[in-house]
């Protein structure tokens, strides 16, 4: 019996072998680069995308997105639905089954309770977890069989794929954080450094803002897999060292986040040594048009809703400030390759993407002008319109970054043509991304009349993003400057629609409420797209395997990674 | 000399307490924040959290208090411990990274072997060429020994360190593919080839600064040593029959050494901080690159833990550069 089972065996790995090839480590070692060095590698701890990329390959999450935004089961056997009977009819819960015979990279086994264990974790009182969001509304994780949770919602959730779904909801060892709940997270350096995972591979040493060490996890689910039995990822530098390190010395074999003039990685490549590849998600840089008052005089109540902007409350203003820029010049200084030109705020998945906005791609100063001739705003001796006494004169800010402040010196140019003057202020992103509510300089303060930045959401849902511009979602005095609607928009409808997504299950009518928040905000012009910004990163050409993924961490199938001649 | 160091530590405690302080209340009153960072995607309130489980919603004196008290208490105590083995430490807080939510010391004395190596090595290299060149150019002043020095040592001081680092990069990585562009620091000599490598890998970074360094003290060196050349002391010992050797190299150096010294031991701290820029071109992520990171993800525990070191050493060289003046000139007395 033995001696059968042994021979099938062996028959069957023969004949598989042609399609597995390689066998685990058989490649030998890969060199990744991160230009900024993760400092952890615990992404509930610090939620920088550089440490969820260098985590996402040591733990894993339940299921994650691929390269096209689908989301594919990962430690779990299938994605729940409505229709298998995973998601509740009543929105209300989700069942997950993990994949048989899970192990962690020590030797035990992955159990229901090690999921449950994520959400107390993340969700501990004064642990400061970085990715709560994901479990908003969880009431509890049951734990039905050793393989089976069900998560259970306080609320109907038409879209139940929070927790434990990609980067930034990944499974960790209940055994080894077990001590590190709530505040005594930070004390765990051991676990926070080394997580014990189930991903392809495991840390063998830490160096925080450094380098991280791994070898191949033994116990990987995919006996054949990694194909490298080790792997470095180092940190530091800059983009363009990183660049250089792929590109033009082949030291590395993969190079993250390589956001680079395009003439300067056209360079690079020539040397013939990687290649360079993009690919577009969802981060839209835009302008954000100020629908509140900001003047210094209105004391505690400026930048509310209680006085409308003297001049950008008339649309045709915001309207001629849209038309007025040319957005293929910008993507072609700014990005190269790595950007595209967008009318809309929510510009992909591919069944939320709208094209009732695709006007704006075309650049009308002309007719900018006409718009305002006709709006009442006539044209001074000075060149600034102006109408009843107030001046088209505005204030632009953005952060201190070499692309931005190349848009506003362009941008402020076009709406010179159009009769708006403009005066430009540059911030440190620290200060303005930072959220102080005693500083006057913040991106959600903002006591300027337009802003520009980048947003994106995680995942490929667009509920809670498109819910950023709901009225409640004005940061004022009484939410201490806090929100996520910089335009101060504020629509009833808009606000029905939000609030009829947050119940709608169906994928269709979802895809349906979303475009029609976008248009109605593109339509508004409180928001002015600009690029479409992608990912770009860099692999040598005797690199395989490599699928560059926006929707989940770059690093997503390094166990597919493997050796090519190049 | 040993009521006048006593005295002079006394000092120095009170000067740190000062030099702390004030640090510590210019990055609390800084503007900044270290979830500023993080993605737009992750809320305002779970920033908030964050900032509130980091401390940041104490008090700043309060703050102070527990940073000095872990800084010269607690952590000394560690590394006691770890040291001896004895109990002394109790199990406190120690002080943790904003960033990595890890001790900060721990970090800290990762960081120091690659920059002692690399940063040191520049520097030591850099005082070795120096010593004699400028000594050389003096003695020969106006040769072509000491035009050709003097334009080298324009270079050095002149080009910053971020542009001969590239530029050698570009040669001799780029171009001629000789050495590493990027320097490995979990390399491990266990072997002649790694030894081999970590000598391939220092060789760009060591020299850049070398260069740099060298310009500094030569330029010094040779000042001085004209100064002295001129001296009628010296002009007595040719006359007493001296060799020229022994007047150059035992009486004119000795004294020419004086104020040099100081310049170098003054320098010794700047090893410490890291050549911040030569760090962050060759990837050497020693403690430079510690505190360029810290500070641009707003980590204040790191930040003020690295410039208070920095302060001690600084402090501590100033000691020793004026011992070693009594050490080279007897007639200079702190009794």
């Amino acid at each position: 019996m033995n001696f059968k089972a042994t021979l099938l065996g062996a028959a069957a790995a023969f004949a598989m072998a042609p399609a597995a090839m390689a066998e685990r480590g058989a490649d030998g070692h890969v060199n990744i680069i991160y230009w900024q060095a993760p400092s952890g590698m615990n992404p509930y701890l610090s939620g920088g995308t550089k440490e969820l990329e260098a985590a996402s390959l040591v733990i894993e999450p339940l299921a994650r997105y691929n390269e096209e935004g689908t989301m594919v089961a990962w430690l779990a056997e299938s994605v729940p639905t409505v229709a298998n009977g995973g998601v509740s009819e009543d929105l209300t819960s989700i069942t997950w089954t993990l994949k048989e015979g899970l192990l962690w990279a020590d030797g035990s086994a992955v159990t229901s309770a090690d999921v449950r264990f994520s959400w107390q974790y993340c969700t501990a009182e004064g642990g400061g977890c970085a990715q709560t969001e994901k479990y908003n509304d969880v009431t509890d994780v049951e734990i039905v069989d050793d393989r089976t949770v069900t998560v259970h919602f306080g609320v109907s959730k038409p879209f139940p794929y929070g927790p434990f779904v990609g980067a930034q909801a990944p499974i960790i060892q209940a055994a080894q954080f077990a001590d590190c709940l709530g505040a005594k997270a930070p004390e765990c350096t051991d676990a926070n450094f080394k997580p014990q995972g189930t991903g392809p591979f495991t840390v063998t040493d830490f160096r925080s803002n450094d380098v991280v060490s791994l070898a191949a996890n033994p116990n990987y689910r995919d006996a054949s897999k990694p194909a490298f039995a080790t792997a470095t990822l180092k940190g530091g530098g800059s983009a363009t060292d990183a660049g250089r390190a792929v590109l033009a010395t082949g030291e590395f074999d993969y190079a993250w986040n390589l956001q680079l003039a395009p003439d300067v990685l056209a360079e690079m490549a020539s040397a013939g040594k990687g290649t360079v590849v993009s690919s577009f998600g969802t981060l839209v840089e835009r302008i954000m048009v100020n629908q509140t008052d900001v003047s210094a005089d209105l004391g505690d109540r400026r930048g509310t809703a209680d006085n409308a902007h003297p001049f950008l409350s008339d649309i045709n203003v915001r309207k001629a400030l849209s038309m007025a820029i040319d957005r293929d010049l910008l993507v072609e200084i700014g990005y190269g390759t790595a950007g595209r030109p967008t009318c809309n705020v929510l510009p992909a998945p591919a069944i939320y993407k709208s094209s009732a906005n695709d006007a704006c791609l075309v650049q009308d100063i002309a007719a900018a002008n006409a718009l305002l001739d006709g709006a009442g705003w006539a044209m001074g001796s000075d060149g600034v319109r102006a109408k009843d006494g107030v001046r088209l004169s505005m204030l632009y800010q953005t952060s201190t970054n070499a692309v931005r402040q190349d848009f506003q010196a362009l941008i402020k140019q076009w709406w010179a043509e159009i009769g708006v003057e403009t005066e430009l202020r540059n911030i440190d992103a620290s200060v303005f991304f930072g959220g102080d509510p005693a500083s006057n300089d913040t991106f959600q303060k903002f006591f300027a009349d337009v802003e520009m930045y980048a947003n994106n959401f995680d995942g490929t849902d667009p509920e809670s993003y498109m819910a950023n511009w709901a009225c409640e979602q004005a940061p004022r005095p009484e939410t201490q400057w806090q929100g996520n609607n910089m335009p101060r928009f504020c629509s009833d409808e808009y606000d029905a629609l939000v609030a009829e997504m947050a119940t709608t299950g169906d994928l269709n009518e979802r895809a349906r409420l979303a475009k029609a928040m976008n248009d109605m905000l593109m339509q508004e012009y409180v928001i002015i797209p600009l690029v479409d910004r992608g990912r770009v990163s860099a692999h040598a050409n005797t690199l395989g395997g490599v699928i560059l993924n926006t929707w989940d961490s770059e690093l997503w199938n390094v166990a597919d990674w493997h050796r090519v001649d190049g | 000399m040993l009521n006048f160091i006593i005295r002079r530590s006394g000092i120095s405690v009170l000067t740190l307490f000062f030099i702390s302080f004030v640090i510590f209340m210019l990055l609390a009153m800084a503007p900044g924040d270290p979830t500023a960072s993080l993605p737009l995607s992750i809320p305002a309130e779970v920033k908030a959290a964050i900032r509130e489980s980091l401390g940041l919603g104490q008090n700043p004196f309060v703050r102070f208090v527990k940073w000095f008290y872990a800084f010269f208490w607690i952590e000394p105590m560690y590394t006691i411990e770890q040291l001896t083995g004895l109990n002394t430490y109790w199990d406190q807080q120690r002080i943790i990274s904003f960033q990595s939510r890890s001790p900060v010391m721990d970090i800290v004395w990762q960081r120091i072997p690659q920059t002692l190596w690399v940063v040191g090595l520049g520097y030591l290299v850099g005082t070795l060429i120096a010593l004699p060149i400028g000594v050389i150019s003096a003695y020969k002043q106006y040769s072509w020994f000491d035009q050709i020095g003097t334009f080298i040592s324009m270079v050095g001081f002149s080009v910053p360190t971020f542009f001969t680092g590239v530029l050698l990069i570009v040669i001799f990585s780029v171009n001629l593919g000789w050495f590493p562009s990027i320097y490995d620091t979990t390399l491990v000599v266990d072997s002649w080839a790694n030894f081999v490598k970590q000598v391939k890998q220092m060789v760009l970074p060591v020299s850049v600064l070398a260069l740099y360094n060298a310009a500094q003290i030569s330029r010094f060196m040779r000042a001085s040593m004209l100064d002295n050349l001129n001296q009628d002391y010296v002009r007595t010992a040719r006359a007493k029959g001296l060799g020229e050797k022994a007047v150059v190299l035992v009486h004119v150096m000795r004294n020419s050494m004086i104020p040099v010294v100081t310049v170098i031991a003054l320098g010794v701290p700047t090893v410490f901080s890291g050549a911040i820029i030569t760090e962050q071109v060759f990837k050497v992520n020693g403690l430079g690159q510690l505190l360029i990171t810290a500070i641009q993800a707003n980590d204040i525990p790191m930040v003020q833990t690295l410039t208070v070191i920095f302060a001690v050493l600084i402090i501590l060289f100033n000691l020793i550069a004026d011992v070693l003046y009594g050490v080279l000139d007897p007639r200079i007395r702190y009794d």
